[in-house]
């Protein structure tokens, strides 16, 4: 970007006998500060950046995230040279420093003008670009895409695991494992996962750090996110809306498992709680607080998933 | 434009005695304590606050909606409503309206040199400017002291100061109070103060609307400040719906303080931008209007029409609460996403209500302390009404997680990148400045430059919060946090101090202390710096924004900012002190024109006249022929003769109008 400003052999003011090229200064200064700070940011501090690699949606938004860093350490690099250089050899209190010349040379400068807007419409552009691709490419890149995605993974098998947010707690329903509700959340590796997301009283937003995923749990609103998990670990999941009182104590924690464990624990879990799923409302997609309201219950709201049943019909994932 | 070649030759100045004063009959016309002023208000207040508490519980007796309180909603909002109602009858504000309803003539309002016209309700602007300038610091400052509180609670992540509700209601007032104070931050004081006198006009285009939005204004402070009596409100400054409609007694002054600031938002707004439009002087074209006053416009333009949003939803929000309808209320056919969109709907534009007039401040401080004038002033100007016109296409990056239409993602990650183009056009008019400047580091100008750094900071990451898959990251945690408060606090309110160091001697006629003034600046540059920086990385590194308690590994983090803020909190002690030393306590009576401006804020006597311009000015050109031999005045002024008039090399070219010559001696 700092090439944007008046190179010298056009710039504004003409250059008296042995004013120094400050264009070429300042270039210089630019040009050696990104070349060293951009690599070693992408290669030193890059693969460390948040939220990691534990999914292919982690992994790409980190990539999202350093390919932009990348981009804008240049940019503030040249800003922040061009006041520095500014500030240091054009200061009042320092001798010899010319008296500016104004008048209507000083005042507007077409191809400087001109430059700055192509060069940032470019890299806004470009930024445009880049981010739509990145979020089609990964299928919602792990935001919430609402009831009815677009973009969806293409996986053979995939794992519906329902997130429900309430006042101050996250549970989730695996509804092809008859539907039982948990505390924890367990989440098979090299599987593509389908989160959907809802709430039964306020806003929440389920935000799964290391999976990065973060949908926002409306009431009566089925939010789907996607990602695959590529190796196992523990996740934190945080609530990033405010919804009330305790929402600074919203959170838990989960745990990206082996295949085999996941099934021997889904299997274990839908038998042990076999008889306290019987009393929750049947798995649906959204739920509508009682009509009476008193007595906390909960019934089936009739909002159709996105994916019939075919795609979440057998017991995920396949063994 | 045409431009007339004759002067207005003759002032009509009113009656200089007061005429008889009566309740009906206009503006205080008699000055004293027996006439309306802030403790007629006040009394207004509590009277009004106690007719609308006891209108509601007869209204609605035995029905308690507010859980746990033994108030009504009913109850709470009719005592905001007829408080707030009787805060603006206590201040004469209704005074002229109702005495046109009666049919008798209002009285005209006088002039008056007490000090005592600072709690009055007074249309003159420069009276409302002062007003506006208290009121903000006062909005700032109860803002600032809840901050420190929230940093407190942070110092550490399980042991606690605060309980959670108490924590929840102050993290909410905060925001709100900054929120409001924000929107009206440079508008009301500086706005009101200098646009018409660097227009040329001798007031605004309605006086009496202008001096509505002051006590509307404050009308507003008050009421979210009763959020707290009530027990505070639970939804930060956004508000969100089932929040909301779940909420207790303090969400009627959420919902009832917005609209009043909305209202006085609104007739700000009104108020300058027909100013601006309607009362320039003769020659005083588009392309010669000061570039603040082009920032003030667009800002003008996003008051008047964003605002009625927040009103609106602000209605719907208490007939929510007391009249059982369920705008927001999902299970009986509302939705929570209609608060969201009516909200950020306003919201967004209200970002740029915070963020252009402080552009328009900096880049009327650079010419003066680089003695070049103002570079590529043309993309300054197309820059604020390009950020102005997209601001409406944006709002909905504050919902990519939320479960919009996903398709609506990618368009508004386009928009909402665009607008960062014009908004960039202020560094190209900054740098542009800047080069081959003779920089003086006055306290102005430290403040200016400040904002470019900040705002540097604050515009790039708002490109990453812009782009949706680095937004399920940053999304709702500190980033984002750190982001609106480089951008809010580091450029606007960091322009607005520049802009009160800057204009504060001409507003006051007295000198702030410089030395105090640069001690000021480089606590509150560091220690912005060192509170917010490390913000993004908490963020980042997983804390949500409005928690009470986050995890161990971000304690060293968390302190590290906690105790940068509150020095950054003490450095507006030492703002305080130089003001009340400065302009009271020991008052140096300070040049009609201390920087050598071109400004035709400037060129007028100082202390600045009840008419501001003797005779209208005749614009020759813009104010920025700095260091350029021959230029032309920046205005003709009539036969005032002037004393310490800038750069008096510049008055002795010819004037380069292409406008009809004018008469230089009328008389």
């Amino acid at each position: 970007m700092s090439d944007t400003a008046p190179r010298p052999d056009d710039a504004p003011v003409a250059a008296a006998d042995g004013e120094p090229r400050h264009f070429a200064r300042m270039i210089a200064i630019w040009l050696m500060l990104s070349l060293i700070l951009d690599p070693l940011f992408y290669f030193l501090v890059g693969p460390h950046v948040p939220p990691g690699t534990m999914t292919s949606t982690a992994e790409e938004n980190q990539f999202d995230f350093n390919i932009l860093i990348v981009i804008a350490l240049p940019v503030l690099i040249a800003v922040w040279v061009y006041l520095g250089y500014s500030i240091v050899m054009w200061r009042a209190p320092k001798s010899g420093v010319a008296d500016p010349v104004g008048g209507e040379t000083a005042r507007t400068h077409l191809g400087v003008q001109a430059a700055w807007i192509a060069i940032t419409s470019v890299i806004v552009l470009f930024l445009a670009g880049f981010g739509t691709f990145e979020l089609i490419s990964t299928n919602g890149a792990g935001g919430g895409e609402g009831p009815n995605p677009i973009w969806t993974p293409t996986a053979a098998h995939i794992l519906p695991i329902q997130v429900i947010g309430q006042q101050w707690a996250f549970t989730y329903r695996y509804p092809t494992f008859g539907g039982f509700e948990t505390k924890q959340l367990m989440v098979p590796v090299d599987t593509t996962i389908a989160f959907h997301v809802t709430s039964l009283d306020v806003i929440h937003s389920f935000w799964a750090y290391q999976l990065s995923i973060k949908a926002d749990a409306n009431p009566q609103v089925d939010n789907v996110a996607f990602t695959t998990t590529n190796h196992t670990g523990s996740v934190t999941v945080r609530c990033s809306e405010l919804c009330g009182l305790w929402h600074g104590a919203m959170f838990n924690y989960g745990q990206v498992i082996s295949k085999q464990a996941f099934e021997n624990w889904a299997t274990a879990t839908e038998k042990a709680n076999a008889s306290n799923t019987k009393l929750l409302p049947p798995f649906a997609w959204t739920y509508v607080p009682d009509a009476n309201g008193a007595d906390g219950g909960y019934y089936n709201d009739t909002v159709v998933p996105y994916s019939p049943s075919e795609v979440y019909g057998a017991k995920q994932p396949a063994s | 434009m045409t431009i007339s070649a004759e002067r207005e030759t003759e002032v009509v100045y009113p009656d200089p005695t007061p005429p008889s004063s009566g309740w009906f009959q206009g503006l205080p016309a008699r000055p004293g304590w027996l006439s309306q002023h802030i403790g007629t208000a006040a009394i207004g207040a509590v009277l009004g606050y106690l007719l609308g508490h006891w209108l509601g519980n007869v209204i609605a007796s035995g029905y308690d909606y507010v859980a746990n309180s033994g108030v009504t909603s009913i109850a709470n909002t009719g005592g905001i409503a007829l408080g707030a109602l009787g805060w603006l009858v206590g201040i004469g504000a209704l005074n002229y309206p109702l005495a046109k309803i009666i049919g008798k003539e209002p009285a005209p309002e006088f002039e008056t040199t007490s000090w005592t016209k600072y709690f009055r309700y007074t249309a003159d602007h420069k009276v409302v400017g002062m007003q506006y300038v208290i009121g903000v610091l006062l909005f700032l400052f109860t803002g600032g002291l809840l901050a420190m509180a929230i940093r407190t609670e942070l110092l550490t992540p399980t042991s606690h100061v605060f309980g959670p509700g108490t924590y929840i209601a102050i993290v909410s007032e905060h925001g709100t109070i900054m929120m409001m104070m924000a929107t009206s931050v440079v508008v009301g004081p500086l706005g009101n103060w200098l646009v018409p006198l660097m227009i040329g006009a001798r007031r605004t285009a309605f006086p009496r609307v202008e001096a509505f939005s002051f006590w509307v204004f404050s009308a507003g402070y008050l009421v979210i400040l009763t959020a707290l009596p009530y027990g505070g409100f639970p939804t930060g400054w956004t508000g969100y719906a089932p929040l909301q409609t779940q909420a207790g007694g303090g969400m009627i002054s959420y919902l009832a303080g917005f609209a009043l600031i909305g209202t006085g938002m609104m007739a700000a707004g009104f108020n300058l931008a027909v100013t601006i439009v309607n009362y320039r002087a003769p020659g005083m074209t588009w392309s010669r209007v000061p570039i603040f006053v082009w920032s003030i416009l667009a800002t003008c333009a996003l008051l008047t029409l964003a605002t009625p949003t927040l009103f609106a939803a602000g209605l719907f929000g208490i007939l929510d609460h007391t009249a059982q309808t369920a705008f927001y209320v999902t299970e009986h056919g509302g939705s929570s996403y209609l608060w969201q969109n009516l909200f950020w709907f306003f919201g967004h534009p209200e970002v740029y209500i915070m963020a252009l007039p402080g552009f328009g401040i900096v880049a009327e401080i650079l010419p003066v302390f680089t003695r070049k004038p103002l570079f590529a002033y043309k993309v300054a100007a197309a820059g604020m009404v390009g950020v102005a016109l997209l601001s409406f296409f944006v709002w909905q990056h504050h919902l990519f997680q939320s479960g919009i239409n996903p398709d609506m993602r990618p368009l508004f990650m386009l928009t909402t990148e665009l607008i960062s183009i014009p908004t960039g056009f202020i560094f190209l008019v900054g740098m542009g400045t800047l080069y081959k400047a003779k920089i003086r580091f006055e306290v102005p100008m430290l403040f200016a430059l400040a904002l470019f750094f900040n705002f540097l900071i604050g515009g790039v990451t708002g490109v990453f919060l812009s782009d949706v898959p680095v937004n399920v990251t940053v999304h709702g945690g500190f980033f984002v946090l750190s982001h609106f408060h480089y951008t809010i606090m580091g450029g606007l309110i960091f322009a607005f101090f520049g802009g009160l160091y800057f204009w504060l001697p001409k507003m006051t006629g007295k000198s702030m202390n410089k030395r105090l003034g640069q001690i000021h600046f480089w606590m509150m540059f560091v220690f912005f710096n060192l509170t917010f920086f490390p913000m993004f990385l908490i963020g980042l590194l997983g804390q949500p924004r409005r928690v009470f308690e986050y995890q161990q590994n971000l304690q060293a983090l968390n302190t590290f900012s906690s105790i940068s803020a509150f020095i950054l909190g003490s450095s507006f002690l030492v703002f305080v002190a130089n003001f009340v030393w400065s302009i009271f306590i020991k008052p140096t009576p300070s040049p009609a024109n201390p920087w050598d401006s071109l400004g035709l804020e400037w060129q007028t006597a100082s202390p600045v006249p009840y008419y501001n311009f003797e005779r209208i000015p005749v614009v020759l050109t813009d104010p920025y022929h700095y260091s350029e031999d021959g230029a032309p005045a920046v205005a003709d002024l009539g036969e005032t003769v002037l004393v310490g008039v800038a750069a008096p090399a510049a008055a002795d070219g010819p004037p380069d109008t292409g406008l009809v010559q004018h008469e230089t001696s009328p008389e």
